[in-house]
């Protein structure tokens, strides 16, 4: 902590000490006003994960008492093709999911211009991320519908059977990632375009005298200043793919077979579902959750504080 | 909101209505009823039980269909309710296990319950005592389209081979035979169900549901062999279609067949079935040798453990399986009456369904996510799901679904 120059002098002549009571109030400080999100988050961030992990070593319909199982949930785990089948979908969510940052930066260049009714674009373009998940899952789920949906009828036209996307489960997984990009490829956007606001012109102007244009002035000039706007979208884009769930339960239930589920929705069903009610399984399915969002966390951080150290 | 709303507002209407019984007793009773038809039917039974007991109110709370689910997890513990509506057969027994739910073998005793509810009686049994009351029952089957089968010049069929007889018709005037929307899986268990239930009967069926006849015996895949005959008729990318969406496709003439619970035939009327297009069958023959077995879920009602007012409760339950009780909730629910001395509505669907559950010499299944343990009934109906679609995985789902049965039924 700094002491802010409007601290009134008055009181302690310049040299000497502050008084007891000050100092202690002065490194007291901090802490209290930590202490109410602090406490928030002990309570119910840290207290709850540490909870979980003790879950994960019981077996445990949530009524009856807990019984110690060891690591068996776990082992249980490394043979459950169920389980891997999430984990190959959470890795197609992570990788597609990317995709959303370069079409949000094209988007957000494309309306970064001042013409008549801009204003008016930019919030069509923004509305899928205003509306809520489930109903861009009915959405797009309707829109794939075999027998009605614009989608099927169109592949109809093309191949004559037409394709049930979200009913075939090599494809399902994409077609659910498809209606996910539509509202994040939205949030990508308005990210970057509050950065285009802050890209400096005379940075532009001197780059163009210089003879740089299109795509070289994007990548040189533009991007390198967008840096910021670029790790938030990549912060969001990432936890967005991995807490994918919102749209696995409206679209299919995890469905044909199972082929859709991702992890969160895994833990779901086996946690709280209607045929579920294993907490310890659901919990341990939690915790490979959470280490491999510890993994980018962990990078997050990483660079931020090197950001803030500034090397 | 609604539990608080009508709390609230049965708090109000019995200070208003009846300041003189000031230590009137209280029975909480929280239900999923939340459909019009149950939700009439539950506000009649418990007009009824308050004029019967007048010293006795009742307050509902009524919960949407999930949100109970998940709800009577926490009101177990947390405030139990003196009565409460749930569903009997396997889903009853985790919460018997537990201790949740109350021992009412008095209530069956003191009312000669077991004789008149013997229908159902093993549905809310679990070691020789009785856990709930049933107040009601549906059958399923088939309902298909009287116009299709007009037009396609066929009878009803009486046997399997019939069936599928009929369906190379219907697929000659470009109607499908059999539909079916599997999206929230248990529509495809309906198929299932009966076609074990005809192909081995009903003591197989039930010993494969609890876990003693493994998924991979030659009499298991004999079921699939069969469902596999129909599958060619049968509605495609039925994974990715609801129940309803399917129904419609019944009722346009679309396809002739459904096998469903009677709960659609609400359904189909309102897309404009009237009792001259949709008609009913029962399930058609497989093997003549194996009794006919039927398929009726059954809906029951239980006290927690930690009810307050045992002693209204038991005389509650003692209420809702007379058989005057059962017939007029019946009446407005659209279903069958457990109690064997009501008498069935005037309805062709429900008389047709009395018939064939009254009469089957083989039993009565419940249906299989409650006849099978959770895990493995999801697993089972996913199974179900993937065979439609691929009939060529058979062996791998049953080798998948085998490996799940040795784990579940372990303890």
């Amino acid at each position: 902590m700094t002491v802010s120059p409007a601290y009134p002098k008055v009181q302690t002549a310049p040299g000497q000490p502050a008084p007891r009571r000050r100092r202690l109030g002065r490194k007291l400080a901090p802490w209290l006003f930590l202490a109410p999100g602090a406490l928030m988050f002990l309570v119910y961030v840290i207290i709850p994960i540490v909870e979980s992990m003790w879950i994960s070593f019981y077996q445990w319909d949530g009524m009856s008492a807990k019984v110690w199982v060891g690591i068996s949930n776990y082992l249980e785990l490394l043979d459950d093709d169920a389980f891997y089948t999430s984990l190959k979908n959470n890795i197609i969510w992570l990788v597609l999911y990317m995709l959303a940052i370069p079409f949000g930066l094209l988007i957000a260049l494309f309306l970064n211009q001042s013409v008549r009714g801009i204003r008016l674009y930019k919030s069509l373009f923004f509305f899928p991320f205003v509306i809520s998940q489930v109903v861009v899952g009915l959405i797009f789920s309707w829109f794939y519908a075999p027998g009605f949906g614009l989608f099927f009828e169109l592949t109809k036209w093309l191949d004559g059977t037409g394709i049930a996307l979200l009913a075939n489960p090599n494809t399902v997984t994409y077609g659910i990632i498809a209606a996910g990009l539509w509202p994040q490829i939205a949030y990508c956007m308005i990210l970057y375009l509050t950065g285009l606001n802050s890209v400096a012109p005379d940075q532009i102007e001197a780059a163009r005298l210089d003879g740089a244009k299109g795509i070289k002035m994007l990548w040189y000039v533009v991007l390198p200043q967008l840096r910021p706007a670029t790790f938030i979208a990549l912060v969001v884009t990432v936890i967005g793919a991995l807490r994918s769930f919102d749209l696995v339960s409206i679209m299919t239930s995890g469905g044909p077979f199972g082929s859709s589920r991702v992890l969160s929705y895994y833990m779901y069903e086996q946690a709280l579902s209607e045929y579920g009610y294993r907490m310890g399984y659901g919990a341990a399915i939690a915790v490979v959750l959470f280490a491999i969002m510890m993994i980018f966390i962990s990078g997050f951080i990483w660079k931020m504080w090197r950001d803030e150290r500034g090397l | 909101m609604n539990i608080l709303k009508t709390t609230a507002l049965a708090a109000l209407m019995g200070a208003l209505a009846f300041p003189a019984f000031a230590e009137q007793r209280t029975l909480t009773f929280n239900t999923d009823a939340s459909d019009p038809a149950p939700k009439a039917a539950f506000e009649a039974l418990v007009k009824g039980f308050e004029a019967k007991y007048p010293d006795v109110h009742v307050v509902v709370n009524t919960f949407d269909h999930e949100g109970y689910k998940t709800a009577m997890r926490n009101f177990l513990s947390a405030d139990p309710p003196d009565v409460m509506t749930w569903y009997s057969g396997n889903r009853m027994l985790p919460f018997v296990k537990s201790g949740q739910f109350m021992d009412i073998s008095d209530v069956y005793a003191d009312n000669n319950l077991k004789e008149q509810l013997a229908s159902a009686l093993k549905a809310v049994s679990s070691d020789g005592k009785e856990y709930g009351v049933p107040y009601s029952y549906y059958q399923w089957g088939i309902y298909y389209n009287k116009d299709v089968y007009k037009k396609a010049g066929v009878e009803v069929p009486k046997t399997w081979d019939q069936f599928i007889e009929n369906c190379k018709k219907f697929k000659a005037i470009g109607v499908e035979c059999l539909t079916t929307g599997t999206k929230a899986l248990w529509p495809a268990a309906g198929i299932f169900d009966y076609l074990d239930l005809r192909q081995n009967g009903y003591e197989f069926h039930m010993k494969l549901t609890n876990g003693e006849i493994p998924w991979t015996d030659p009499r298991v895949k004999d079921v699939f062999a069969q469902w596999k005959k129909v599958l060619p008729y049968t509605t495609s990318n039925a994974a990715a279609i609801d129940w309803q969406d399917a129904a419609s496709n019944l009722v346009q003439g679309k396809a002739a067949n459904y096998v469903m619970g009677n709960f659609a035939v609400a359904t189909f009327k309102e897309g404009g079935m009237t009792d001259a297009t949709l008609g009913f069958m029962d399930f058609p023959e497989i093997n003549p040798d194996i009794p006919r077995a039927e398929e009726a879920p059954t809906e029951s009602m239980h006290i927690p453990s930690g009810a307050k007012n045992v002693a209204d409760a038991k005389k509650f339950m003692a209420y809702v399986a007379s058989p005057e009780v059962q017939t007029q909730m019946n009446d407005i629910l659209g279903q069958l009456p457990v109690n064997k001395n009501s008498t069935v509505a005037d309805d062709p669907y429900l008389q047709a369904g009395f018939k064939i559950l009254s009469t089957a010499p083989g039993g009565i299944s419940q249906f299989f996510d409650r006849d099978a343990p959770a895990q493995m009934a999801k697993a089972g109906m996913e199974g179900f799901q993937e065979f439609m679609a691929y009939p060529d995985h058979l062996d791998q789902i049953l080798d998948r679904l085998e490996k799940i049965r040795k784990r579940v039924y372990k303890n």
